[in-house]
């Protein structure tokens, strides 16, 4: 699998990112909803988040404009518990649900905490993507792993969001172990800066999350044709890999 | 209140439960570093030896007991009894030095090596820096940038004492993004270094335990008061409020008493007063934000109370009534620095002025009755505030 991330409103052609992801072969989307506080995101993606909080991105606004595509793949919002709670997480997930998106990650939600959200979002039919990490102990994995919908996503380092220079066996370990408890495909993310990366971690991996590589280059100026032609290599890498 | 007070003595609910308050809401990487501190915390606080440690530093290098002062001029001239809880006269002069020492112990018994802080006014910074120059371990400061313009002299005290400081240049660059900072940069290093919180807010336990280690103001002066006043506790407690910890640790020497508990709030950062609930930093509380879910900024003379929520205890305390939570705004507490200097001989700092400002206001207008006995916490003194002082002047 192929999870590009895109945060919303960072660009006034952000809706163009994504359907130049689609076309690139993803097959889904994490949809950053911009927080002020991001605790987890490393300083690309904080940078991308303030900058489209400057531009005057609100979540009302970002489901408004997805409401209005059809992309043919599940989109995930990832964002923080404030923006959830402070709708209250039942109007959150309808929401959700109304702009046609189907799931919603929040690192700053973890099992302990998550079940309000997690029933609010399966009255809605919103899957709930539950992160592991390399240092959650063996019980916590299983748990994580049986809990989450969708995909489970493992964090392949500690650290926030970023690209990593090297990565040697980016969450192997973690993915093999999340993978004796589900049969849900296992995605990593975190790190992951290219197509050489990527491929080598879908040899373990059911999929990769890519998103500081992405806004990196957003943030840089690239136009949604050269995302697309990035991720159609990563693409391309994942499936020779494969094959 | 029988629940508040076994809530109080003990341990708050489930994971750190103050009411619907509280709680750890952080990334999945630091859920095992929470609950190592947690645990960690937990049995040092049940251990005499833990105690008889710090309680010795406290002694013999803070300087505890501090004193518990009758501004005898100011009560004349209100017509109360006014008692100073003088933290101001504490090693490195602030509050800050009680729970840093307690969480540098708690650190070096778990074997870490190094201490992350986050920083405003640079108080729990020059603590944290001070206690990792006397247990020896490093210690790594982050600091927003235009705190680090405005506390220029607590920049220079942490480097002096052998501290790493970090600029943070993210957001609105004060408190709340060098404490977004210190949590990414925990994530990193949370094998050997151990992030020493400032005040009484975070992820559980860091509510609770900071809580704990503050109390020695509250449980001091309701020793010092038994001795002094006829009726034993005082008619109202005072504290300022930015996180909340002298408040918490005062609070919580006086919740089983009749005292009238107040919290004071810069107006401008008034996350009680004005706050909805909300989610930031790991924990739920009463948080500064937007009709969107953003985080506002606040907006403080004192750098110390510039920060967009406030300790969950206290939004649970405010919403049972137990205590009060009321604000000052920056030219009373001006007018209140320069008013205690000149009736009481001491310059203390800005945040703990936002006490002494309520109390000149309630006694004037009759909050306080005449006769009243106050215990005021002065959380610090006003050296690092001099500066922003002599530009007002
Ligand atoms: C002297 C002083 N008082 C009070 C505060 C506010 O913190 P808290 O509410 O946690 O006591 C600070 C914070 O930096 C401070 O330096």
């Amino acid at each position: 699998m192929l999870v590009p991330y895109v945060t919303a409103g960072a660009t006034g052609d952000w809706t163009d990112l994504l359907r130049a992801a689609v076309d690139a072969g993803a097959d889904a989307i994490e949809v950053g909803l911009p927080f002020s506080d991001p605790t987890m995101d490393g300083p690309v993606i904080q940078q991308a988040s303030y900058q489209a909080l400057c531009r005057g991105t609100t979540v009302a606004g970002v489901f408004d404009e997805v409401s209005r595509l059809d992309l043919g793949v599940p989109l995930i919002a990832f964002t923080y518990a404030n923006l959830v709670l402070n709708r209250g997480a039942d109007a959150f997930c309808s929401a959700l649900r109304d702009a046609g998106m189907s799931g919603l990650l929040a690192p700053d939600l973890p099992i302990d905490e998550a079940g309000p959200v997690s029933a609010a979002a399966e009255r809605h039919g919103v899957d709930v993507v539950l992160l592991a990490s390399p240092s959650t102990p063996p019980a916590r994995r299983a748990e994580i792993a049986k809990r989450s919908q969708g995909f489970v996503y493992a964090v392949s380092v500690m650290a926030p969001t970023g690209e990593q220079a090297s990565l040697r066996s980016p969450g192997r370990e973690l993915v093999m172990s999340l993978k004796q408890h589900t049969d849900l495909p296992v995605v990593l993310g975190f790190g992951i800066s290219g197509a050489e990366q990527a491929a080598a971690a879908c040899e373990y991996a059911d999929g990769v999350a890519i998103g500081s590589a992405v806004m990196r280059r957003v943030l840089a100026g690239e136009s949604p044709a050269e995302i697309g032609a990035m991720l159609a290599g990563i693409r391309r890498a994942i499936s020779l890999g494969r094959a | 209140m029988d629940q508040l007070v076994r809530a109080d003595s003990r341990r708050p609910a489930g994971l750190g439960r103050f009411g619907e308050y509280g709680g750890r809401f952080v990334p999945e990487s630091l859920v095992p570093a929470c609950e190592e501190v947690e645990r960690a915390f937990a049995e040092a606080w049940a251990d005499p030896v833990f105690h008889a440690e710090l309680h010795h530093l406290l002694s013999v290098y803070v300087g505890r007991p501090t004193p518990l002062t009758p501004a005898v001029r100011l009560s004349a001239e209100l017509g109360i009894t006014l008692l100073l809880k003088r933290e101001d006269l504490t090693h490195t002069g602030s509050h800050k030095i009680n729970n840093v020492l307690g969480q540098a112990l708690l650190a070096r018994r778990m074997g870490k090596r190094r201490l992350i802080a986050e920083t405003g006014a640079g108080q729990h910074g020059v603590a944290t820096a001070t206690a990792g120059a006397l247990l020896g371990l490093d210690v790594t400061v982050f600091m927003g940038e235009r705190d680090i313009e405005r506390q220029e002299l607590n920049v220079f005290r942490m480097k002096m004492l052998g501290a790493e400081v970090v600029p943070v240049t993210a957001g609105s660059r004060t408190l709340k993004d060098a404490t977004s900072e210190a949590f990414r940069h925990w994530v990193t290093v949370v094998d050997d270094s151990y992030y020493c919180l400032g005040s009484a807010l975070g992820p559980h336990p860091y509510p609770w335990m900071v809580r704990q280690f503050q109390r020695v103001i509250g449980d001091e002066a309701r020793a010092q008061c038994a001795g002094r006043l006829s009726a034993a506790t005082p008619d109202f407690v005072v504290a300022c409020v930015g996180g909340g910890s002298n408040a918490a640790g005062t609070f919580a020497g006086f919740l089983d008493t009749p005292a009238r508990l107040i919290g004071v709030e810069a107006a401008g950062g008034a996350a009680i007063g004005a706050g909805r609930p909300g989610v930031l930093h790991g924990f739920r509380s009463r948080v500064l934000q937007d009709e969107h879910g953003q985080i506002t900024e606040a907006h403080s003379i004192s750098a110390g109370l510039d920060y967009p929520g406030v300790g969950p205890e206290h939004a649970y305390l405010a919403e049972t009534g137990r205590a009060t939570y009321v604000t000052a705004d920056d030219a009373e507490v001006v007018a209140a620095t320069h008013r205690l200097a000149r009736s009481e001989g001491i310059l203390c700092a800005l945040e703990s002025a936002h006490a002494v400002a309520w109390v000149l206001r309630a006694a004037q207008d009759g909050t306080i009755p005449q006769g009243s006995t106050v215990v005021l916490t002065l959380s610090g003194r006003g050296d690092k505030d001099m500066a922003t002082l002599m530009e007002l002047s």
